[in-house]
């Protein structure tokens, strides 16, 4: 088979690859590309309360995001089953820096030892995954944007909110790495 | 659904809340941008949660790498298409409205709240749909914890500060 198919891609590639999403969406229907609207939209599909904030038409605002989020599903999936990602090629120094936190299983694109099923309902599962999720979720929605919305489409448009919403991100990012990860992997 | 609504509604990365609904054709080509967009997040590993770590513990330029050189592609392109007032296939004349300012704390703090979860999950919203394509089924609960917090937000929103 193909390698790029198969194989992982170099930066050079990956990073223009994923930027072209943004005029692709525009070309085919002016859409914004940003993948976090798409919680706001799930929420008004499945439970919007009384809540004014889910009070919109989500079909007609959101349902191709949704497919889109289908898309994105199914191409991970796809891209599971044509081509092992057995080892994710980390540099040396933060395998290092991970093993200092008791993570020494490098297989796979996420740690075994935490990203399981089994490991959800320990003190480290728990906080990474459910803690982490309910953060992105709300995260997202308050800052009205994530990664693709406010790092790529939001700054690719030079706009001055995304910027602001990029710093949080990796003031928020550093924290939990340096701070909150060393005792809640390591210790818990 | 027009003016207050725009005002009200600022979800996440989706500012167009008085736009058409979408023929069927259209959809077809939502779902295989987002099956290549699936594909691209896998073969880039920007999934990863390694690759995270390694990105917040700057320990390798890749990441930087991926995401400056998909801003610069996605600035150009943006550039050019405005410059020579492209329609998109479906008739609409292309524009990104702009965020609202307001004072910009909401960025700052939600940015930040996102980003302790992008850490600890090691991934944002595309990659934990793309993880579970993947084989991390795990994910789910990540994906339904994310619904549970996008839903607090909305019931929180009006005691926080914008």
């Amino acid at each position: 088979m193909v390698s790029w198919l198969k194989d992982q891609w170099p930066w050079y590639v990956a990073g223009p690859v994923i930027g072209s999403f943004v005029p692709a969406l525009l070309l085919v229907g002016n859409k914004v590309f940003g993948i976090s609207g798409n919680l706001s939209h799930l929420c008004a599909a499945i439970n919007p309360g009384k809540l004014e904030y889910f009070r919109y038409d989500w079909r007609r605002v959101g349902l191709w995001n949704l497919v889109f989020l289908l898309g994105v599903l199914s191409g991970g999936f796809l891209a599971g089953h044509i081509g092992a990602q057995h080892f994710i090629a980390i540099s040396a120094a933060t395998k290092e820096s991970l093993a200092k936190m008791g993570i020494h299983d490098f297989s796979g694109v996420a740690p075994h030892e935490i990203f399981t099923w089994q490991a959800l309902f320990t003190a480290r599962g728990l906080i990474l995954i459910v803690v982490g999720g309910f953060l992105v979720g709300f995260g997202t929605a308050y800052a009205a944007g994530c990664t693709s919305g406010h790092a790529i489409s939001g700054l690719a448009n030079f706009q001055l909110p995304s910027l602001i919403a990029v710093i949080g991100f990796f003031a928020g990012g550093l924290t939990a790495t340096y701070f909150i990860m060393p005792f809640v992997v390591g210790h818990l | 659904m027009t003016g207050q609504t725009l005002e009200l509604f600022q979800g996440c990365g989706e500012e167009q809340p008085d736009a058409r609904s979408v023929r069927p054709v259209f959809l077809a080509l939502y779902f295989l941008l987002g099956l290549a967009f699936g594909f691209v997040l896998s073969r880039s590993e920007v999934l990863s949660w390694f690759r995270i770590q390694e990105m917040f513990r700057f320990q390798s330029f890749r990441m930087y790498g991926i995401i400056g050189s998909a801003v610069v592609t996605a600035a150009l392109s943006l550039a050019l298409l405005k410059g020579f007032n492209v329609k998109a296939l479906s008739g609409d004349q292309i524009s990104v409205p702009a965020k609202t300012m307001e004072n910009g704390i909401r960025y700052l703090l939600g940015g930040s709240i996102f980003g302790v979860g992008w850490a600890l999950t090691g991934a944002c919203p595309g990659p934990l749909v793309a993880l579970i394509g993947n084989g991390v089924t795990v994910m789910i609960a990540a994906v339904l914890s994310a619904l549970i917090g996008t839903w607090v937000y909305a019931w929180l929103r009006r005691w926080l500060p914008h």
